[in-house]
């Protein structure tokens, strides 16, 4: 069926020359050609497609092109109405090109399909080329295209067939390729080469797009490799490639027995002839064997020998010879031994082998080509995990490289130096690091500097080091530097304690300069100022670090005030900066001559923010003013220094938000809290802060335990979020309860037995429904009882619906009465307003909370109870983290 | 796999567009007019990669027009280098020292030889002399038209019957 392609005698003569042979001359085309010919008498011819190009180039501005486009696509629509079939083919190239300046041709889809359909070859070859441009995979055309492939690929035409093979493999659908998958199989076994290595390459894609279609196809593959056409071999390869990535029974199968010979042997003696053969004109690139097939089998190789001794073991002698044979002054001899370099290090190769490979790689970090010493640095990032010592010899050129001007060689040298850090070279490497970090583009500076702390995390040789690195962090990548390292610097300056009069000092002197585009290092600094204020303005001058001379409180203020005042700043700076602020108003020593100048600046800026636009900055404003007034007696207490953080983590960054209810001010009582603020990441450590150290003296934590075997879990479960938290909480017996389940209730202030332990009655008595859920005592103390019903709505499984009971059992009315309620950050809270303020002997109030649980975590709830009993205001504070699996599961 | 092969002009004119995989337009020319601005933006003399979004991109600049294809992570960079200059060898010799204007008014031809080269995103064809004795006969296949319809001189035979 295909005489005069497969005829050796075939030449590239040019076609007037050729016509002898032109199967498409005979007597029916000469007569559609004459029909065709009156017709085009008859009807106006279009403008042609050269001209029209012509038009559309010598248009001088985007509107006059507009202009001749939308003239000619109305012309062509109206084409296209009128059922014109003979010019159908000069109008959909218009078309295409008009699509490929840039616009809608939508409007030709269906036409292509025609041109497919029609019985010429010029105006198929048009069609499919507009069904590759103009169709995408969501046209419902689809079904008619593939009618028109399953008719084109039974064409007894190979350059039909291979017209729509060549569209099938560049438009696939799922839909289509399960459609077609036959007929693409049928023609792998055809006797005809050029269909033979088109239709290995559809079958790829339709594996690619439909992977359990694969089956279907290992049959007609098996006999690709022992062919001896190019073409079919390359196909060949990459079918079976992309076959063995995708499945390992299939490489397994591969492996036992592929046609008569095993795969491996196979792949080697052709790769073998490559080499050996002496020069082919048709194959030859720059004198080196088709590199296209040796590279495909080199890649082929490395699948087959992963984690197969046998396998490398038969592969190592031709790599060997690949490696030591390859012409390497041209492009084409990198290319083979670069992908001799990848198989090398990723079979079980011999040690001799692997030293070759890093010298091969060695040699292209110093070529002159970009090219090759990106793919160099590429290709080292991919074994440096496997045999690091030999990369790290490279070291001083990897680091060289991050100087390049290439971004691309940059980015990979990046990743390469940080995968070289280790406890040795830490020092070093950091150096250039933090150099390259200065000069780096924004969109290097937060992975950056994010690497460099977790190096430096790792890796530091002491605490100072650390510390100092961390701060030329902050400062050299500024606004970049993410939220973690904010609270990972705070947590190691809190723990350090032997530095801290070193960081106060240091994140001084980059405070007094311009912070605008450093947020996260003004963060830092103001709340390392808040809590150590003393250690820099009274504290012993540290010989190694230029400690500012005679500071005054005075020129503190001020520095603090530009902050509060400069628009640049962001609001959560401005939250650490006033709550800094509040703190040295107790850091600083309250001389006797000086009758506080400074504490009154400080008050006076506070009250300012009482009025501030920003909500959050006005609530901390009118809180903290409270603790000059008020509060003023708790002020020291609630300000004291923060015990060291242990155990967060740098990816500690979202903390329980807390209601920061510190002042109970009159006009409170009415305010319900509809929605608990969740406090954002960065300033709720603030947040908490203020709240951790002002009630550890006051606060009884009242912890419930209902008899379901709670074990310590919940506690050292607790994520790195709540560790923070747990931090605070040092002196506190949150995490004691649970070790003795069943303590009597005795109302022994201070002490971590008193904790009241309820069982709770649905618990014992009624079995739980689906979405009814045991309730549990939250608390119960000086004849207050607070009782949690809970409840899962079927149709919502992600809310929890908490109705809380108060009950007063005293004898004495309880007025004033306010329940919040926080949750840590994963989870949304929202609370109903409450049946009233007081609860009259023996009365009840109740408030309903929505709880939405996206994530199923363990519920835990910190609850805030205040009152006026008949002993004056009361002001409790719990937990709550024994809710039922049910609840949250 | 190549993902998509692209061809433009140092003005930045798109001139050839070929796609692998399937995205919708909207997404295509965003993808084409980000990734031409980019690649104009380097400097000759770095090097022709580019890693963008999740793909590889690697380019070459031939006298006014840029080929750039975008691989994915597994491919061999410099293969794809390879494989454009192969096109560029093939379109030179189909068009005898070809330049930008023989690609703008005979862009259906530039797309022929491209799919006698690659199908799918992959190559199938390594000699040269196979995939220009496959296109020659394809246009053969269209010539017959031309002995009867040769109205002047003819400078490529889709002028000359209906295309042109």
């Amino acid at each position: 069926m295909w005489p005069y392609y497969e005829t050796e005698d075939w030449s590239v003569l040019p076609p007037e020359l050729n016509r002898r042979f032109n199967p498409a001359f005979n007597m029916a085309s000469i007569k559609q050609a004459i029909n065709e010919a009156v017709e085009r008498v008859r009807m106006p011819a279009p403008t042609r497609l050269r001209d029209l190009i012509r038009q559309i180039r010598a248009a001088r501005t985007a509107a006059e092109e507009r202009t001749v486009v939308n003239k000619e696509c109305a012309y062509i629509r109206s084409t296209f109405r009128e059922e014109d079939s003979v010019w159908r083919c000069r109008n959909i190239a218009k078309l295409l090109y008009i699509h490929m300046l840039g616009y809608p041709a939508h409007f030709g889809q269906l036409e292509c399909l025609k041109l497919i359909a029609s019985p010429r070859f010029t105006d198929k070859r048009i069609g499919y080329l507009g069904a590759m441009l103009l169709l995408d995979e969501r046209q419902d055309v689809h079904l008619l295209i593939t009618n028109c492939l399953k008719n084109d690929l039974n064409s007894s035409t190979q350059f039909v067939i291979g017209l729509a093979l060549c569209t099938l493999g560049a438009i696939a659908s799922p839909e289509m390729a399960r459609d077609l998958a036959a007929e693409v199989e049928r023609l792998m076994k055809s006797p005809n080469a050029y269909i033979r290595k088109k239709a290995a390459l559809c079958a790829f894609r339709i594996i690619r797009r439909v992977p359990e279609l694969m089956e279907m196809f290992l049959p007609a593959t098996r006999s690709l490799l022992t062919e001896k056409n190019h073409g079919v071999l390359i196909t060949g390869v990459t079918l079976i490639t992309e076959m063995c990535e995708n499945s390992i029974d299939t490489l397994n199968h591969f492996k036992k027995e592929c046609g008569h010979r095993e795969i491996v042997p196979n792949l080697v003696r052709i790769l073998k002839n490559l080499i050996l053969a002496g020069y082919s004109p048709e194959h030859d690139v720059s004198g080196v064997s088709d590199p296209f097939l040796q590279v495909k089998i080199l890649r082929l190789l490395r699948i087959l020998g992963r984690n197969d001794v046998d396998a490398s073991e038969a592969m190592n002698d031709i790599l060997a010879q690949v490696a030591t044979n390859t012409e390497t002054s041209k492009n084409v001899g990198n290319t083979i031994l670069y992908e001799t370099v990848l198989s090398i290090m990723d079979i079980k190769s011999e040690s001799g082998l692997r030293v070759l490979a890093v010298n091969i790689l060695g040699r292209f970090l110093l070529n002159n080509d970009k090219n090759i010493r990106y793919v160099a640095l590429n290709t080292l990032l991919k074994t440096v995990y496997v045999d690091t010592s030999a990369v790290q010899r490279h070291r001083s050129t990897i680091l060289e490289c991050l100087k390049d001007p290439d971004v691309s060689i940059r980015r990979r040298a990046m990743e390469l130096s940080f995968a070289l850090v280790n406890s040795n070279n830490i020092r070093t490497m950091m150096k250039e690091l933090l150099l390259f970090l200065e000069r780096a583009d924004p969109e290097f500076k937060a992975q950056c500097s994010s690497n460099i702390v977790m190096s430096a995390e790792r890796f530091a040789p002491n605490k100072r080091w650390h510390l100092e690195t961390l701060f030329k962090v902050l400062v050299a990548a500024g606004n970049y530097v993410r939220d973690d390292v904010v609270a990972c610097t705070i947590q190691l300056i809190s723990e350090a304690q032997a530095q801290q009069g070193y960081a106060v000092c240091a994140l001084w002197r980059a405070l007094e300069r311009d912070t605008a585009d450093k947020q996260p290092l003004a963060q830092v600094a103001t709340w390392c100022i808040g809590e150590y204020g003393d250690l820099l303005l009274y504290g012993p001058p540290s010989e190694d670090v230029e400690a500012p001379v005679n500071l005054t409180e005075d020129e503190v203020i001020d520095v603090y005030q530009r902050l509060l005042w400069s628009p640049q700043n962001t609001v959560v700076t401005k939250q650490y900066t006033l709550l800094s602020l509040t703190k040295l108003s107790t850091r600083f020593q309250q001389g006797n001559d000086m009758p506080l100048s400074f504490y009154r600046k400080i008050r006076q800026i506070i009250d300012t923010f009482g009025s501030n636009l920003h909500i959050e900055l006005q609530q901390r404003g009118v809180e903290f003013s409270q603790l000059f007034r008020k509060y003023e007696h708790l002020r020291t207490a609630l300000l004291e220094r923060m015990p060291p953080m242990e155990t967060a983590k740098p990816q500690a960054n979202g903390i329980i938000g807390l209601v920061n209810g510190e002042s109970e001010i009159e006009e409170d009582k009415t305010m319900i809290l509809e929605q608990l603020p969740v406090a954002a990441p960065s300033d709720s450590s603030a947040l908490l802060d203020l709240l951790g150290s002002s009630d550890f003296d006051t606060e009884i934590p009242a912890v419930v335990d209902n008899n379901i075997p709670v074990t310590a879990a919940p506690v050292i479960n607790n994520n790195d979020l709540l560790d923070l938290l747990g931090g605070l909480d040092l002196s506190t017996p949150i995490s004691a309860p649970p070790s003795f389940p069943q303590v009597q209730s005795t109302p022994q202030i201070f002490s971590p037995t008193n904790t009241s332990n309820f069982l709770v009655d649905g618990l014992l008595n009624s079995s739980p429904v689906q979405n009814e859920i045991p309730s549990l005592v939250a608390f119960d103390k000086l004849g207050l009882k607070i009782v949690l019903k809970l409840e899962r709505p079927s149709e919502t499984p992600d809310l929890l619906v908490i109705n809380m009971l108060a009950q007063n059992v005293g004898s004495m009315e309880l007025t004033e009465f306010l329940f919040q309620a926080a949750v840590p950050k994963t989870f949304q809270l929202q609370m109903l307003s409450p049946s009233g303020t007081v609860i009259p002997p023996s009365g009840q109030v109740t408030q309903v909370m929505k709880v939405t649980n996206i994530n199923k975590a363990a519920l835990r709830m910190r609850l805030r109870i205040s009152y006026t009993g008949d002993s004056g205001p009361v002001l409790e504070q719990t937990e709550v983290n024994n809710f039922p699996p049910l609840a949250w599961q | 796999m190549m993902q998509f092969m692209l061809l433009f002009s140092r003005q930045g004119k798109l001139r050839l567009q070929k796609w692998y995989v399937a995205h919708p337009d909207k997404l295509k020319k965003k993808i084409t007019r980000e990734l031409i601005t980019t690649i104009l933006a380097r400097k000759p003399k770095m090097s022709s990669f580019l890693e963008w979004k999740d793909v590889k991109v690697v380019y070459k600049r031939y006298a006014s027009l840029y080929f750039c294809c975008a691989i994915e992570q597994n491919d061999n960079e410099l293969l794809t280098l390879e494989i454009i200059h192969r096109y560029v060898e093939l379109l030179d010799k189909y068009f005898g020292s070809v330049c930008e204007l023989d690609i703008i008014f005979n862009f259906e031809k530039a797309y022929f030889i491209l799919d006698e080269l690659l199908v799918g995103g992959e190559i199938q064809e390594t000699s040269k002399k196979n995939v220009l004795k496959a296109i020659a006969a394809q246009d053969l296949l269209q010539e017959p038209f031309i002995i009867l319809f040769q109205e002047e001189t003819p400078q490529g035979f889709f002028e000359d019957h209906g295309l042109g």
